[in-house]
């Protein structure tokens, strides 16, 4: 566990990306490759579903720490975080820990999972009394499951590739999809030998930057696509010697989820991966988001359900033909094998090619833009015809033009505390608008302020509480943003009526007053007028 | 009638007839200490500490009415006892004692137990009546020993220095730049300052405080070579251009608040030492114990949790609001005022 708490540390102490690769090559050179696989797992972010509740382990903790539990809770609004909670108001530290890494994780915290609270608290105890400061908060994120600790998955790999000498895009490839973190398998991460495609395994996503500005700066018009950018489940469709696998995006297997989709599979010839996404359809258009939302809550996907919320998958792009990888080929050339393969499925009518739509100027293209909504979409998706398949998200190739955000100037009249990074800053916003004298409240959001403007919100917050209900405070409503967002639809579930998807703050309009933020009125016909134009 | 009273304008002894680090003008203050939040500009005239003499002038205005008493000197005003005894949070810091028809009052200002080399040692004072600070009043904050932090700090100076990486350490101009100074190795390399922190340690040595050698970081352009010097700002200067001169750098930042990871990464830095000029939770408890205090006041700061704890442990406690309520005030009020004093 020394090592691995040290490699943490090092790469938390520094902001620098390249001292950061330094030091995750060298722990991979260094540590046994059963320690180095458990690396790999869990600073990609994964991690054993939680083993142990919160409350159990803050309530051990306090008994082993001496406190009332209420002292506990009013620390962990301090800091924000249970892993570091627990870490510093444990006794004094313990000594350093030689028990390597594969150890703690396959002798102590896998062992976790399914006992009685009682062995579970013995395990925590003794755990906590054998490590040094450093490693019990490593070893508390490793059982909170929330192990981000600024490496991104990019890191990881890039230190993958120099450590072997892969490259890069392989190293990705084989932490996509199913593995187990044994020695084995980092040995097998690092091989030279590149032909190893693993038969259920998906190419690593090609993901498109948002597109600020107009499209004219991209050049020649006919050197590009355009497709509708849907909002569904962007997956991966794989049929390799007779089977099937359909993966989200999130790099989840979705067997089962979607049976109308994967019987395509039987259709298709092996060596076949397909891009596209999931997407709930009905009378050749999409139907709302929320309607594929309640068809993933289910359990069990009864005949009804299928029947009421049938699901295509839109088919984007040809990665795999015949067992050969082709991402580096042309997106015309992939585009034109796809388009063929589609239509040999064409009567089941549960693949569909996603259009390419008719643009011979950029203008053109703004008038789609703007019909995006009516059809159910984001906006436009741009591709190169020249372009490969890449990996991750890349300038150059792809860019996603959404349209322009639905937007309302609301009120902030609740908060709470943040998480990770914004731990012990008031970073979670509640918004109201106006219905006569009050204020409901109408959306959540947390992201699209600066640090600099987070910390005078927070400051604000502070010394504008009216009261304090558990994490939640209410405040003052003094304070306007405006909000953006991609979608509204009518809630019965909101106290306002009406629900929206992906807000944000936009802006902080410290030039309005309260009283000019939006009332319920103006939000209800904002409503109206969306769904006017998804009728037609 | 209690002896001190919560009024608009700060702490009032009526029947002494003047406040406790008013937050207003007011005729007659006492100050505990210097920083922003308890030494307010304006008054007619003010009494602290002989050591804090020096401190207290250069923040307030040059012409502002200063006595100074030493430590445990007793003074009289309209049959109220005054004497004035160390806090050991910085430079003059005191804890204010008062007497009166035979009950004892003690306002702490802000204190601090551990050692430090820059200011008279903190001494407990018997009361009936403790009003404390409670700036770090929950058990997280556990301070590790100070010599441990110095080790740390030195250590991070020599590695940057080895790989030509100026050390950009900030930390508040007056107080902990001092006794961040003190716990530097001069053997390591040159220390830099900003010119706040410049002024205030000159300030510091004027009272008698032995501190090692620093240069004042200048306003001229980019330095030729300064990668194996520490720079010693106050916060406001990170990520200023006033820092570019200084080339490839680590920064750091001391304060107690940098236990918490969160508040170290909040700020993009790349270490943050925790060294603090309060008391931990441990050290306050028994400086509170120390006192025999039957009531205990707690302010400015994690007052809830304190006054909670006490009462469950069966002492009479209760918060007191000051102006600055909130539960990161002394960095917020030190940020602000720093950022008021630019320079
Ligand atoms: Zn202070
Ligand atoms: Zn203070």
């Amino acid at each position: 566990m020394r090592l691995f708490a040290r490699l943490f540390t090092a790469i938390d102490e520094t902001n620098a990306t390249h001292e950061k690769v330094a030091a995750l090559v060298a722990y991979f050179r260094g540590a046994p490759p059963s320690d180095a696989a458990w690396a790999v797992h869990f600073l990609i972010g994964r991690r054993p579903k939680r083993l142990v509740g919160s409350r159990k382990l803050a309530a051990w903790a306090s008994v082993e720490a001496g406190l009332p539990e209420w002292l506990f809770d009013e620390s962990y609004q301090a800091v924000g975080d249970l892993a570091e909670t627990i870490t510093l108001i444990l006794p004094a530290d313990g000594v350093s820990s030689e028990l390597p890494l594969s150890r703690w994780v396959e002798e102590r915290l896998l062992r976790l999972r399914g006992e009685d609270d009682d062995v579970q608290r013995e395990v925590m105890l003794r755990s906590w009394r054998e490590l040094d400061r450093r490693e019990r908060f490593v070893w508390n994120k490793l059982i909170t499951g929330s192990f981000r600790v600024g490496a991104s998955q990019r890191l990881v790999i890039r230190a993958l590739a120099e450590v072997s000498g892969v490259d890069e895009g392989v190293i990705a490839h084989r932490l996509m999809g199913d593995w187990e973190p044994t020695a084995e398998f980092f040995q097998r991460l690092l091989a030279p030998d590149t032909r190893d495609a693993d038969l259920s395994r998906p190419y690593p996503f090609f993901l498109a930057h948002p597109l600020e500005g107009e499209p004219a700066a991209l050049g020649q018009a006919g050197e590009w696509i355009a497709e509708w950018k849907w909002d569904g489940i962007r997956a991966q469709f794989i049929r390799r010697a007779g089977k099937t696998f359909l993966w989200s995006r999130g790099e989840e297997l979705l067997a089962g989820r979607f049976p109308e989709v994967e019987e395509i599979g039987a259709l298709l010839p092996d060596g076949t991966v397909i891009d596209g996404e999931l997407l709930p359809w009905s009378d050749g258009k999409p139907l709302p988001f929320a309607q594929l939302q309640r068809r993933i809550g289910r359990k069990n996907l009864g005949r009804k359900i299928l029947e009421d919320i049938p699901a295509v998958l839109i088919a984007y792009d040809l990665l795999e033909e015949g067992g050969r990888d082709i991402r580096s080929h042309p997106l015309s050339q992939r585009r034109e094998r796809l388009s063929s393969l589609v239509g040999t499925v064409a009567s089941a009518g549960r693949l569909l090619l996603s259009l390419s739509l008719p643009f011979t100027t950029w203008e053109d293209l703004g008038d789609a833009r703007r019909a995006a909504r009516e059809v159910g979409a984001e906006g436009l998706m741009l591709k190169r015809l020249s372009s490969g398949y890449g990996v991750g998200r890349r300038r150059g190739d792809w860019w996603k033009w959404k349209v322009d955000p639905l937007t309302v100037d609301a009120v902030l009249i609740y908060a709470q505390g943040g998480s990770g990074k914004r731990a012990g800053l008031f970073t979670d916003y509640t918004f109201g608008i106006w219905e006569g004298n009050h204020l409901v409240p109408f959306a959540k959001a947390y992201s699209g302020l600066s640090d600099e403007e987070i910390r005078r919100v927070d400051q604000f917050i502070r010394r504008n509480t009216l009261e304090k209900f558990g994490p939640v405070r209410t405040v003052k409503p003094e304070l306007v943003f405006e909000l953006h967002f991609e979608g509204i639809q009518p809630s019965t579930r909101h106290k306002s009526g009406i629900a929206v998807r992906f807000p944000r703050m936009a802006r902080w309009r410290t030039d309005k007053k309260p009283e000019d933020a939006d009332t319920i009125e103006t939000v209800r016909a904002l409503l109206k007028s969306v769904t006017r134009e998804e009728q037609t | 009638m209690p002896l001190l009273t919560l009024t608009d304008r700060g702490l009032y002894c009526e029947p002494g007839d003047f406040y406790v680090d008013p937050w207003e003008p007011v005729d007659r203050a006492v100050i505990t200490h210097s920083h922003g939040d308890h030494a307010t500009w304006g008054s007619r005239a003010y009494l602290t500490s002989e050591p804090g003499i020096g401190v207290l002038q250069a923040r307030l205005d040059p012409t502002a009415k200063i006595r100074g008493v030493r430590y445990g000197e007793a003074v009289s005003l309209n049959g109220v006892t005054i004497s004035l005894h160390p806090a050991g949070h910085i430079l003059g810091s005191s804890q204010v004692r008062l007497v009166h028809r035979g009950e004892v009052w003690v306002v702490s200002g802000d204190y601090k137990t551990d050692p430090d080399p820059t200011c008279t040692p903190f001494e407990p004072v018997r009361c009936h009546t403790f009003i404390t600070e409670s700036t770090f009043g929950l058990p997280i904050y556990r301070w590790p020993p100070q010599a441990e932090v110095f080790a740390e700090i030195n250590s991070w100076w020599r590695f940057n220095a080895s790989v030509g990486k100026t050390s950009m350490l900030y930390g508040y101009t007056l107080g902990k730049a001092q006794r961040l100074i003190a716990g530097l190795d001069p053997s390591i390399g040159p220390i830099l300052t900003h010119g706040a922190v410049e002024r205030m340690t000159a300030t510091y040595r004027q009272a008698g405080i032995s501190l090692p050698t620093t240069h004042y970081a200048g306003t001229a352009e980019r330095r030729a070579d300064s990668s194996d010097a520490i720079v010693i700002a106050p916060p406001h200067a990170s990520g200023s251009t006033w820092t570019r001169r200084f080339g490839t750098q680590s920064t750091g930042f001391a304060s107690g608040w940098m236990l918490v990871r969160g508040a170290r990464r909040r700020r993009a830095l790349d270490r943050g030492f925790p060294l603090s000029d309060h008391v931990d939770w441990p050290s306050l408890l028994q400086v509170i114990e120390a006192t025999g205090a039957a009531e205990v006041w707690v302010t400015h700061g994690f007052t809830g949790p304190v006054v909670r704890w006490l009462k469950e442990h069966r002492v009479a406690a209760r918060a007191v609001q000051t102006r600055f309520e909130g539960e990161r005030d002394d960095e917020i009020v030190e940020g602000i005022e720093e950022a008021k004093l630019g320079s």
